[in-house]
């Protein structure tokens, strides 16, 4: 496809739209991407859709924001990267400076803040779904190794307040090593059969 | 000029670090904000992070727009944006050359199944931060301090309540927290009336 000014002007647009119409995040997303860019625009196929996606998730930060970054490179290099970029972080950018104004404007507003702290009750109760999930995930893949580290990193920081970035840091050194050595011992198994 | 750079470089570290989508960066952003600069309360962090939570668009780059705004107006919010997208672009095309390259990227994998368990544990410890405060409303100073005088009762029926949906039913979880703001709305003035 040529490479014009329409084409730069659609690729702004999708992701604007995309970026500015999606709440739920990277999950909810990377599907409807691929059916814009798929299924409807037909500029990037199927297989390598399932790529951005696998890239897009084990790369640290937004992952709506890495599977904008390789969408925009793998069409028009560089300067594709960068519009889809400002197409992705330009909504939130807008809306939450709005928001932000508002929130100066009505934090001492006491129906502003009745709404506010019940929000927080249902937030709260979001994250400790999340985390109730993604820790049974953990405690079924009956890796001892990858247990102990979810305990040990609970303690560090939340009774402990030892530095997130510090215990990032070690947990990925420690699971670096172990997925090693687990790779190690199945190989082992292979050769044994 | 120097609060500015240190917004760049906070909201770095927190897009360098959050690994594992969008809850991921919640504890790296209460570090950060909270925690080592006190550029917010943890009430203002818990603001944040339910308004983030309820618009469009990332978390981490929601809470950097508003952390942005909050301290230094819109260049701050745009300072504070870029910082935390560059890891990325960095990042990504890196480990996207090597995967076009090589086809796998399972060490990159390797490390980031490491990491899970730890981010789970992270997201966790911020989660309970945020249950605490909604639970006494800012009364308790610390992860031991349970003043039960000053236990929100609403907010804990609106928790209970909230999960037990979230749990039963595939309610859109967007609903749920925007019917517990709206219940909260309505209960606070009513019940300081009753009072």
């Amino acid at each position: 496809m040529e490479r014009n000014a329409k084409f730069y002007w659609t690729l702004f647009q999708s992701t604007f739209c995309l970026s500015a119409f999606t709440v739920g995040g990277g999950f909810v997303i990377v599907p409807l991407m691929k059916k814009k860019f798929v299924d409807e625009l037909g500029w990037i196929n199927e297989d390598e859709m399932l790529d951005i996606t696998a890239i897009s998730q084990s790369s640290p930060g937004a992952i709506a924001v890495n599977a904008s970054i390789l969408i925009g490179y793998r069409l028009a290099g560089i300067r594709g990267a960068l519009v889809t970029i400002l197409g992705t972080i330009l909504p939130p950018l807008i809306l939450l400076s709005v928001i932000s104004v508002f929130y100066e404007a009505f934090r001492d507003n006491a129906f502003f803040n009745a709404l506010m702290t019940g929000m927080r009750a249902g937030v709260a109760a979001v994250i400790v779904d999340v985390v109730m999930k993604m820790s049974l995930g953990v405690v079924r893949g009956k890796d001892p190794v990858a247990i102990i580290t979810m305990a040990a990193a609970f303690i560090a920081a939340y009774f402990l307040g030892i530095n997130v970035i510090l215990i990032i840091l070690i947990c990925g050194v420690v699971g670096y090593v172990n997925y090693i050595v687990r790779k190690k011992q199945a190989e082992k198994k292979e050769a044994v059969k | 000029m120097s609060l500015y750079l240190e917004l760049l470089w906070s909201f770095f570290q927190i897009g360098l670090f959050s690994v594992g989508g969008g809850y991921a960066s919640i504890p790296l952003i209460q570090s950060q904000v909270v925690e080592q600069h006190g550029w917010l309360t943890m009430t203002q962090f818990a603001d944040i992070i339910t308004i983030a939570e309820m618009t469009p668009g990332p978390v981490a780059i929601n809470s950097a727009t508003f952390v942005g705004m909050q301290i230094l107006g819109i260049p701050g919010a745009i300072v504070a944006t870029l910082g935390c997208i560059l890891p990325a672009c960095v990042i990504v095309t890196t480990i996207a050359y090597f995967y076009f390259k090589y086809r796998n990227v399972s060490v990159v994998q390797g490390i980031l199944g490491g990491l899970r368990p730890a981010v789970v544990a992270l997201i966790a410890s911020a989660g309970l931060t945020i249950l605490m405060l909604a639970v006494f409303g800012g009364a308790s100073t610390g992860i031991w301090d349970f003043p039960l005088e000053s236990i929100d009762w609403i907010a804990v029926v609106l928790f209970i309540a909230a999960f037990i949906l979230l749990r039963k039913t595939k309610l859109n979880p967007l609903y749920i927290m925007g019917g517990a703001g709206i219940l909260g709305m309505a209960a606070y003035p009513l019940l300081e009336k009753v009072m």
